[in-house]
């Protein structure tokens, strides 16, 4: 009896042991796979960085036909969606965090907005696409009428203008909670020096959050970036650069995710793929510094 | 009151009006969308086209029944991979916060978190669809675990440690082993938390279309072999989306309808159980 016991304990152990090295390599699992996915882009879009080399980031013509690859339009097709669709949106990400963190922190209406604001993230980014397509394009089309633009419909501003809508609970809920942080005695500091409400927002609360904020837009932005499908659907896919500004930002344009969902399967050669590639490399690399940088913000910001 | 005292006055009620009106008037494209999606989709919504694959460009009538079949294996083999590796790798996390490995696999989660979907598509292109010589429903689980595997980890992760210690040393002083206690203590105390994660991450990744481009592919048939190509409701929607006969605009609207419904029905199931449970996610 005391033999079988004591067996039974033996095993006990070696099973703590066998559990721990399984959680250890779990979460070693992680590592891998992240390196992982840095090495396969990196290997897999060597042929394009030997052939094309480093000026294949500025090369303002795609043309795989006659293999020609340039990611400039691309990069900036990228850039403009990506700050448009930030600048539209910040008004009313700081709206939403200051009226839940500030006005109406408790209730149910503040819960109702809060778990609305939350849903515009949960739906999926086709469905936007599909909406936008249906919907928004044709009334985008006779607005372009009306100032004299060529009415695609189609192209960088309608898809901003999604875009926007879809960034907002990123910063708009990380905002809320930071600034409900806010130390009332901060506030209540400046209301008995007679500030107003708004006095103390710009004041005291709005200083206090700045970078907290920030960070909010860093991480709508990271989102913004890598969006693909709502843009893939609704920019219109021309990998030529418009010749005026209007026309680039009125205009169907290209962003990198977008140019690597539509032709990513129809890339027949080697360096055409490996460009492609590339392309998600340099995506990956902004993306996840932007989304490392905003984290730290936070984590630096919370801890204080 | 003097006029200054008044403006002061004035310019807080007029900031207080401008935050309301922009607080809630960016709810109004959700509730359009919401709306213009039920009005289109629920028409289309019936047993037929449930239980039929999509009829051929002309034909009235057809279903989403590979789509939904797809989605459901799709989603459910992703869920085999990543629930448990995220559950124990967030064990780990909680368990070990201070350790060096916990701090660089803290840092991966950050990473795979920011990782744009349509890159996680084009990796497991790589590991899996390249190696197996075709696309398959199994390389879309791959690339779908991937981007569900942060999700539950973070949750499994802020659960348990929100966990009294006094609940693991009662057990441990007890003599219950090491792997006991987490499974059969620690793991179902924080049951609630960790299911709201794994509910939230099913309702991500069913809508998420850019990983599936280049791995499930998209099978006009109705297909449950797990090697082969598959359709799923959101590659369904954004083919036929961008077709331009209408019918299939039809599809995809019923489509849209399902997916929607079903991702609105577990987030407000989700917020149900955080709230009953008190978690903070």
């Amino acid at each position: 009896m005391k033999h079988k016991r004591l067996d039974l304990s033996y095993s006990q152990m070696k099973w703590e042991t066998v559990f721990k090295r399984i959680l250890w390599i779990m979460s070693a699992v992680l590592l891998v796979l992240v390196i992982g996915i840095l090495i396969t882009l990196i290997i897999q879009s060597m042929p394009s960085i030997k052939a094309l080399g480093i000026k294949y980031l500025w090369g303002k013509v795609w043309d795989p036909v006659n293999n020609i690859y340039g990611a400039y339009p691309f990069l900036i097709g990228t850039l403009l969606t990506s700050f448009t669709a930030l600048i539209i949106s910040i008004p009313f990400s700081y709206a939403i965090a200051i009226y839940l963190g500030e006005y109406n922190p408790k209730g149910w209406l503040s819960n109702l907005l809060k778990n609305t604001i939350e849903l515009i993230a949960a739906v999926p980014s086709v469905i936007y696409g599909f909406w936008g397509l249906s919907v928004l394009v044709p009334i985008i089309r006779s607005f372009e009428t009306k100032i004299g633009v060529a009415p695609y419909g189609v192209g960088v501003f309608t898809s901003s203008l999604v875009l926007a809508v879809m960034i907002i609970p990123y910063a708009a809920s990380l905002g809320t909670s930071l600034i409900r942080m806010v130390p009332s005695p901060l506030k209540e500091g400046a209301y008995a020096l007679g500030a107003t409400r708004f006095e103390v927002i710009r004041s005291v609360i709005l200083p206090y959050t700045r970078s907290g904020l920030f960070a909010g837009i860093l991480l709508s932005l990271g989102r913004a970036l890598g969006e693909t499908m709502a843009v893939a659907m609704l920019i219109g896919n021309t990998s030529a650069i418009a010749h005026s500004l209007k026309d680039a930002f009125f205009g169907p344009g290209n962003t990198m995710a977008s140019v690597i969902a539509n032709e990513f399967t129809e890339a027949d050669h080697t360096v055409y793929l490996s460009a492609l590639i590339e392309l998600g490399l340099v995506l990956f690399f902004v993306t996840v510094v932007i989304n490392l940088i905003g984290k730290r913000i936070i984590t630096k910001y919370t801890n204080n | 009151m003097d006029a200054r005292l008044k403006l002061r006055n004035t310019k807080s009620i007029v900031f207080k009006s401008i935050i309301i009106f922009l607080a809630f008037v960016i709810t109004l494209p959700l509730i359009i969308i919401l709306l213009y999606i039920i009005k289109q989709g629920v028409t289309q919504v019936n047993w037929h086209f449930l239980t039929h694959i999509p009829a051929p460009v002309g034909e009235t009538g057809g279903g989403i029944s590979n789509a939904l079949l797809g989605s459901v294996i799709i989603v459910a083999l992703s869920s085999l991979i990543a629930i448990p590796v995220g559950i124990l790798a967030g064990i780990y996390l909680s368990e070990n916060a201070t350790t060096r490995l916990a701090y660089y696999a803290g840092l991966c989660v950050d990473v795979l978190q920011g990782v744009p979907s349509i890159v996680v598509g084009m990796v497991v292109y790589f590991w899996v669809v390249k190696p197996l010589g075709t696309f398959s429903a199994l390389s879309g689980s791959v690339a779908l675990a991937i981007m569900m595997l942060p999700i539950v980890i973070r949750s499994t992760e802020q659960t348990l440690k929100l966990l009294p210690d006094s609940l693991k040393e009662a057990a441990l002083s007890l003599g219950v082993p090491y792997h006991r206690v987490i499974l059969k203590v620690i793991v179902p105390c924080g049951f609630a938390g960790i299911l709201s994660g794994i509910m939230l991450s099913v309702a991500r990744i069913i809508g998420e279309t850019a990983p599936l481009l280049f791995t499930a592919f998209g099978n006009p048939y109705l297909s449950a072999a797990i090697t082969k190509p598959m359709q799923s409701l959101p590659l369904l929607i954004f083919n036929y989306a961008t077709s331009p006969y209408d019918e299939w605009h039809n599809l995809a609207w019923g489509a849209s309808f399902i997916l929607l419904m079903f991702v609105l029905l577990l987030n407000i199931f989700t917020k149900l159980i955080t709230r009953k449970w008190n978690i903070q996610l």
